[in-house]
C-alpha cells in the first residue's frame, strides 16, 4: 500500500455515529439523525471479535436501551478490520462442565430471541469473516447487508457440533433450506454474492456503499429474500426426508457417523423440526448439549486448541520479506510456490531449467486451485521468480535448501551460498534424513543454520518441523518459528534426530503394513483397519505414495542409526524397487493404479472368508507408532505432549478425533498399552519392545 | 549543463516466434519475464527507480498502458510513474531515448526504459461492415426488425481481418512493408542474391553469438505456466545457406520480388529493458556503466522510402558530433529487411546521397560488414516491433564493451517514414 492509500484507509468503515462513541465493554453504540442505532462491536484487545458471554450479556442490555428509546432502526456492525465475528469463543467451552454450557446457550437464545423480536428494522452490516456465532447473530437480525469482501460460513461441524445459537433452524429458515444444510455439515464458508444468491444476505455492496444500503433498507427498497420459496417447499416433512437421506448419503462418503456424529444429528434435527422454528430451537439446544459432551467433539476442541498453541509459539514478526529456494524438485517447488502465495517475493533456484518448468506448472495448478481469482493467481506467479543465476541468494532474508540428500551436495551448495547471505539472514535446509549437525560442520556461521521440514503437499499438511542443532542460535530459531506461522503453517519445534518426530513415529507403522503383507493379510484389509482407526490413508497406501524406493532409503537409515528393533523390509520389496515398481509415480506398486493415479483396490467385503486376518491387527499398526513417538520423547526430541500430538495430526493426518497419538495413549491407558506391547513382543519379536520412555506417561 | 547518462544494465526475453497462435506471454508477460531477474542482479533497491517508460505498439485491450500494468506487477513502488510511449518500430528507443532526456535534465537518476511486444497477440479485427452490421442488429427494437437486420448479414463480415496485416501497411500510401523494402532494393540495386547472402549471415552471427555465451546475461530464459522452458531465440536457422534461402519464393510482389520470408525480419514476441542512470546514482550504488549515451536524433522522409530512416537519423548526429562514417566502431541498423539494410549502407556511401542530401560533406563512406550487426539481427532473431530499438541499443552497448569499440550507433527504420539513432560510447 502506498503513503497516500494508507493514510486514507482508516475513514473507509462507515460506523456511523459510533464511529466516535466511547468503547462500552465490546460495544460502541450512537444514534444517527435519522434516529438509527448504530452498535458497533469491538472486542477490546483482540484482532477479531468472538461472541462470548460478555458480548451477548452486554447486548441484552443494549437491547433494553434500544426498547426504551424505540430508534427508527438497529445497525449492527463489526469495528474490526477483519471482519465480522470469527465465531463463539471456544475458550469458554474448554474448562466448562455441560450445565455451564447449557446455561449460558439459554441465554444466549433469549438475547437473540429478544433481538429477532425488535419492533423496530433490525439490520447486520457483515464485512470479512462472519462465522458461526457470528453469523448466528447476523441471523437474528431483519435484514443482512454484505461487504463484498464478506465470507459465511458454520464452521462448528470441525468442532464435532452443529450451530448452537440458533443457526440450524434461522438459516433453513432464511435461506435455501438445502444449501443452508450442506453449508452447515460441510463447514465451508461462502462468499458474498453465493450467500446473496441462497437468501443467506439480502444484499451484497461495497463499503463506500454501506450507508446509502442502509438507508434503501430502512426505506424498503431492498431486493426480499429468495430462500422463502423453498423454505416453504421443505416445510412437509416428506420432501425433508428425501433430502435428508441424500444428504446422509453424501455425509457418509467423507465421515463416519461412529467417529462424527454431529453432521448426522443435524441432519436429524431438521429432517424432524424442519418446520417448525420453535420445535427446532429446542431440539438444536439439546442436540447441541450432547454434542458438546462427546467424546469427538472434546478432542475435535481440543485440536483447535493445539493448532492455537502452536501457531502461539511465534515471538513476534520474522521480517521476512524475500525468500529463496535452492532446488526446484517436487519439494522445493511446492515450498516456493505456497510461500509465494502467502503473499513473499521468492526466487526458486535449480542449475537446470527443465525442473523449473515443472516446478511452474504445478505452481500454476495448485495457485488456480487454492486462490481461483485469476488475478492473484497472476500475482502470485509474478512473486515466484525461476532464478537459474541464484540471484536471490544475496537478496533473500531465508534461504531454504531443498536439493536431494546427498551431504557432500548440500555442503558444497551452503559453502556456496553462505558467504553471500545477507546479513541478518538465515540459511534453513528441508532435510528430512540427515543430520543437522553434520550438515552444519563447515558452516562458519552454523547459529544461522536451522532445519525447516515440510510435508508434502505443502499445500494441504500444515506441519514444519522447525529442525535445531546445538550450534542454532534462539535468534534463528524464532525467525524460523515466526515464518513458519507466517507461512500459515504450524511449528512444532524438534532437535535432530534421525527421522526427527514425524517420520521417526510413521515408519514402524509403514514397516509393519509391509511385514504383515509379507505374511498374506490382504493389503485392502490393513489399510481398512487403519483408516477406521482415523489414519487418512493406509500404511499400504501410504508406502506407495511415499514411493517403495524412498520407503525403503528411509527405512534402511533409520535401521542403520536406531539400531536394531527396527523391523526388517522383505526381501521382495528391494526386487520391486529395482524393477522400478515404484509405488503412485511409476503407476505400480504394492497396488496397481489407474489413469487417475487412484489405487485399484478390491472392497474388503468381497475378500475370502478365509483370507489371514489378525486380532492385533489395528494395535499391531499403531501401537509401534506410539512407542516410537514415546522413545523421541525420552530422547527429548520433543517434550512437549500437546505440540506432540498437533504434529501428529497436521502432519500426518493422525485420527483428530481422538485428539491426538499420545492423548489416545493416556485416555486407553499407559498401562494396557505397555501390556499389549509385551505380548505382541511375545508373539512378533522385539521390535515390539515398550519403550523405557512410557514411565514419563505414568505420572 | 545536461548531465552524462548511462547504460547500466539491461536484459530481454527469448525472441519467440509467432506461430500462428498467441504465445505464451502477452506484452506485459514477457517485460515482466525479463524485468525480474534484471531488478534481481541490481545493487539499488526497487525504491531507487525513478521513472518506467516502456515501448509497445500492439498494446492488447487487458493491458492499457502497460508500461504501467508491467512496474507494478515488477513489484516496483505504487508511488513511481510510469508511461508508454509509442513510435512504431521505433518504440523500445523511444523509451531509452526518453530516459535519456530526463535523466539528461536531473528530474530522474534511475529509469527503467524498455520494449515489449507479443505480435502473436495480435487481435483479429472486424470488417467495417460486421461492425455496422452488429451496431444495427444492438439497435433494432423489435424482433421483426431484429429478423430483418439478420438476414443483412453477408458471409465476408465473418471473416475477419488480421490485425497484423493492417498494422504492418502504411495508410498514406497503402504499401505493406514488405513493398517498401521491394522500392529500395530497386533504387539501390540491390540483387536477390545480395540479400539473401545478408540474411545467411544474420543467422549464422545470432547462432555464433549464442554458442559462444556472448549473450548469456543479455539473453535471461523464461519460463510460461504452463511449463514451457524458452531459453533460446527461436527463430535462428544456423543451417541455411544461399541455396536453401534462394529457393522460397518472393511473398510481398510475385513473381518478380526480391523480398522473401527468408530475407525479411521474423514475426515474434519479446521484451527488453534497459536500466539508465545518472552519473551520481552509478556513484551511490556503485553501479558499473555498460556506455554512455552521447546523442539521440529522430529523421523522417517519405514513407514509401521508410527503410532509409537510419540514414536521416544517424546523419544529423554525425553532423553535430562532427563524426564521419568512418568514426563509428560498430552499427546496429534493425534489420526489417536485408534489402533495406543494405540500401542504407549505400546510401550512407554514395556521395549523391551523403553530400547531396544527408550533408555530411565528405564524412559519408561505407559500412564494413564486420562493424555492421556483429551477431545478427531481426531476420535471424526476428522483430518485435515495440521492443527492437531497445534491444539493438542494448546489445550494441554489450558488444562494444565485449570487443572493445569505442562508440556506436544504434538506429532503426521506423513503419509511416521515420528513423531513430543513438550515439553511445564506451563508458
Amino acid at each position: 500500500m502506498g503513503r497516500m492509500l494508507s493514510a486514507l484507509s482508516d475513514r473507509s468503515r462507515e460506523l456511523g455515529p459510533a464511529r466516535l462513541a466511547e468503547q462500552d465493554g465490546n460495544w460502541r453504540s450512537g444514534m444517527d439523525e435519522d434516529y438509527v442505532y448504530w452498535l458497533v462491536l469491538d472486542c477490546p484487545g483482540k484482532s477479531v471479535n468472538t461472541i462470548g458471554r460478555d458480548v451477548l450479556t452486554e447486548l441484552s442490555r443494549h437491547i433494553d436501551h434500544i426498547v426504551d428509546q424505540k430508534p427508527a432502526a438497529v445497525v449492527i456492525r463489526s469495528g474490526k478490520p477483519a471482519g465480522f465475528a470469527a465465531g463463539a469463543d471456544i475458550n469458554q467451552f474448554k474448562d466448562a462442565s455441560t450445565g455451564d454450557i447449557r446455561g449460558m446457550l439459554k441465554e444466549g437464545h433469549l438475547v437473540l430471541d429478544r433481538l429477532a423480536d425488535l419492533n423496530c428494522k433490525t439490520i447486520a452490516i457483515v464485512h470479512g469473516h462472519c462465522l458461526g456465532g457470528g453469523l448466528e447473530l447476523a441471523l437474528a437480525c431483519d435484514m443482512r447487508i454484505a461487504v463484498s469482501d464478506a465470507t459465511l460460513g458454520f464452521p462448528e461441524v470441525m468442532l464435532g457440533l452443529h450451530p448452537g445459537l440458533g443457526g440450524t433452524y434461522r438459516s433453513t429458515m432464511i435461506a435455501d433450506p438445502v444449501e443452508a444444510m450442506t453449508m452447515m455439515l460441510t463447514g465451508k464458508s461462502m462468499r458474498a454474492k453465493k450467500a446473496k444468491s441462497i437468501g443467506l444476505v439480502d444484499a451484497v455492496v461495497e463499503e463506500r456503499h454501506v450507508a446509502s444500503a442502509v438507508t434503501a433498507a430502512l426505506r424498503g427498497e431492498l431486493g426480499s429474500k429468495s430462500g422463502g420459496i423453498k423454505s416453504q417447499a421443505f416445510g412437509f416433512k416428506p420432501a425433508r426426508s428425501l433430502a435428508a437421506r441424500q444428504m446422509r448419503k453424501k455425509t457418509a462418503e467423507k465421515a463416519p457417523k461412529s467417529t462424527y456424529p454431529a453432521p448426522y444429528k443435524l441432519i436429524d434435527l431438521w429432517e424432524e423440526h424442519g418446520g417448525s422454528p420453535r420445535s427446532m430451537q429446542e431440539a438444536e439446544l439439546q442436540s447441541f448439549a450432547e454434542l458438546i459432551e462427546s467424546e469427538t467433539s472434546r478432542n475435535l476442541v481440543r485440536v483447535f486448541f493445539l493448532r492455537e498453541k502452536m501457531r502461539g509459539l511465534r515471538t513476534g514478526k520474522s521480517g521476512v520479506k524475500h525468500v529463496h529456494v535452492i532446488g526446484a524438485g517436487a519439494m522445493g517447488g511446492e515450498i516456493a510456490a505456497w510461500a509465494a502465495k502467502q503473499g513473499f517475493r521468492v526466487t526458486l533456484g535449480d542449475v537446470a531449467l527443465k525442473p523449473m518448468g515443472k516446478a511452474i506448472k504445478s505452481a500454476a495448478r495448485m495457485l488456480e486451485k487454492v486462490l481461483k481469482d485469476p488475478i492473484k493467481v497472476r500475482d502470485a506467479l509474478d512473486r515466484l521468480m525461476p532464478d537459474v543465476d541464484n540471484l536471490g541468494v544475496s537478496r533473500a532474508d531465508i534461504v531454504i535448501e531443498a536439493v536431494p540428500e546427498k551431504l557432500d551436495l548440500k555442503r558444497r551448495i551452503y559453502a556456496d551460498v553462505e558467504p553471500r547471505l545477507k546479513e541478518g539472514a538465515i540459511l534453513a535446509t528441508n532435510t528430512s534424513a540427515l543430520p543437522l549437525p553434520d550438515l552444519a560442520e563447515g558452516l562458519a556461521d552454523p547459529s544461522r543454520f536451522v532445519g525447516l521440514h515440510f510435508f508434502n503437499p505443502v499445500s494441504r499438511m500444515q506441519l514444519i518441523e522447525i529442525v535445531s542443532h546445538d550450534k542454532v542460535s534462539d535468534e534463528t530459531r524464532d525467525m524460523a518459528t515466526n515464518f513458519a506461522v507466517e507461512l500459515s503453517r504450524l511449528p512444532a519445534p524438534v532437535a535432530s534426530a534421525p527421522g526427527f518426530l514425524v517420520n521417526r513415529a510413521l515408519l514402524p507403522y509403514m514397516a509393519e503394513a509391509l511385514i504383515m503383507v509379507d505374511e498374506g493379510i490382504p493389503k485392502e484389509r490393513i489399510d481398512a483397519r487403519a483408516e477406521a482407526f482415523g489414519m487418512p490413508m493406509g500404511p499400504v497406501e501410504l508406502n506407495d505414495q511415499v514411493g517403495l524406493d524412498v520407503a525403503l532409503d528411509v527405512a534402511t537409515s533409520l535401521r542403520e542409526r536406531l539400531g536394531g528393533s527396527f523391523p526388517e523390509t522383505p526381501a521382495w520389496l528391494r526386487q520391486m524397487v529395482e524393477k522400478g515398481q515404484l509405488g503412485r509415480k511409476s503407476g505400480e506398486g504394492l497396488y496397481e493404479y489407474d489413469e487417475k493415479s487412484k489405487p485399484k483396490k478390491r472392497p474388503v467385503d468381497a475378500l475370502k472368508d478365509d483370507s489371514k486376518d489378525d486380532p492385533n491387527l489395528t494395535d499391531r499398526l499403531i501401537l509401534p507408532m506410539l512407542n516410537a513417538i514415546v522413545a523421541s520423547m525420552r530422547e527429548g526430541v520433543i517434550t512437549d505432549e500437546e505440540i506432540i500430538d498437533g504434529a501428529m495430526i497436521f502432519g500426518t493426518g493422525f485420527a483428530p478425533f481422538r485428539g491426538g497419538p499420545l492423548h489416545y495413549a493416556r485416555k486407553r491407558g499407559v498401562d494396557d498399552i505397555v501390556a499389549k506391547l509385551d505380548a505382541l513382543k511375545e508373539k512378533h519379536g522385539a521390535r515390539f519392545t515398550p519403550d523405557a520412555g512410557w514411565d514419563l506417561l505414568r505420572n | 549543463m545536461p548531465k552524462s547518462v548511462f547504460i547500466v544494465d539491461g536484459a530481454r526475453t527469448p525472441f519467440i516466434k509467432a506461430r500462428g497462435k498467441p504465445g505464451p506471454f502477452t506484452p506485459v508477460d514477457l517485460a515482466v519475464q525479463c524485468g525480474r531477474p534484471l531488478l534481481m542482479r541490481q545493487s539499488f533497491p526497487e525504491t531507487a527507480i525513478d521513472l518506467v517508460i516502456l515501448g509497445c505498439v500492439n498494446v492488447v485491450a487487458d493491458e492499457m498502458n502497460p508500461a504501467r500494468v508491467a512496474s507494478l506487477r515488477l513489484g516496483i513502488s505504487e508511488e513511481t510513474p510510469a508511461f508508454t510511449v509509442q513510435i512504431n518500430c521505433g518504440s523500445g528507443m523511444q523509451s531509452i531515448d526518453t530516459a535519456f532526456r530526463y535523466i539528461e535534465r536531473g528530474t530522474a537518476d534511475i529509469v527503467m526504459a524498455g520494449g515489449a511486444e507479443a505480435l502473436s497477440h495480435s487481435p483479429l479485427v472486424l470488417r467495417r461492415g460486421a461492425v455496422d452490421w452488429f451496431a444495427r442488429l444492438n439497435g433494432a427494437k423489435t424482433a421483426g426488425d431484429r429478423l430483418k437486420v439478420m438476414t443483412g448479414l453477408k458471409a465476408d463480415y465473418l471473416k475477419p481481418v488480421i490485425g497484423l496485416e493492417r498494422g504492418l501497411t502504411d495508410p498514406i500510401t497503402d504499401l505493406n512493408m514488405g513493398q517498401t523494402a521491394e522500392i529500395l532494393a530497386h533504387l539501390f540495386n540491390i540483387s536477390r542474391r545480395d540479400a539473401d547472402t545478408y540474411a545467411v549471415e544474420s543467422h549464422h552471427r545470432l547462432a555464433k553469438a549464442t554458442s559462444e555465451g556472448w549473450l548469456a546475461h543479455e539473453m535471461l530464459s523464461t519460463v510460461a505456466r504452463d511449463g514451457s522452458v524458452y531459453d533460446h531465440d527461436d527463430g535462428v536457422r544456423p543451417q541455411s545457406d544461399v541455396r536453401s534461402l534462394g529457393k522460397l519464393k518472393p511473398v510481398f510482389e510475385r513473381p518478380y520480388g526480391k523480398v522473401t520470408p527468408g530475407n525479411a525480419s521474423q514475426i515474434t514476441d519479446g521484451a527488453s529493458w534497459v536500466l539508465l542512470a545518472s552519473e551520481e546514482a552509478v556513484a551511490r550504488y556503485d553501479l558499473k556503466p555498460i556506455a554512455r549515451i552521447v546523442d539521440s536524433e529522430w529523421g523522417a522522409l517519405d514513407p514509401s522510402i521508410m527503410g532509409l530512416g537510419p540514414v536521416v537519423s544517424s546523419a544529423p548526429i554525425l553532423r553535430r558530433q562532427e563524426m564521419a562514417v568512418a568514426d563509428v566502431d560498430l552499427w546496429e541498423i534493425n534489420e526489417a529487411f536485408a534489402a533495406q539494410v543494405l540500401a542504407c549502407v549505400e546510401a550512407l556511401d554514395e556521395p549523391d546521397i551523403a553530400d547531396g542530401v544527408l550533408k555530411l560533406e565528405g564524412a559519408g563512406g561505407r559500412i564494413a560488414r564486420d562493424q555492421l550487426n556483429v551477431d545478427g539481427g531481426a531476420i535471424s532473431l526476428g522483430h518485435p516491433v515495440g521492443t527492437s530499438g531497445n534491444r539493438i541499443t542494448l546489445h550494441l552497448a554489450n558488444a562494444m564493451k565485449r570487443l572493445g569499440k569505442k562508440r556506436g550507433i544504434a538506429t532503426e527504420c521506423i513503419g509511416g517514414g521515420q528513423g531513430g539513432a543513438m550515439l553511445l560510447e564506451a563508458a
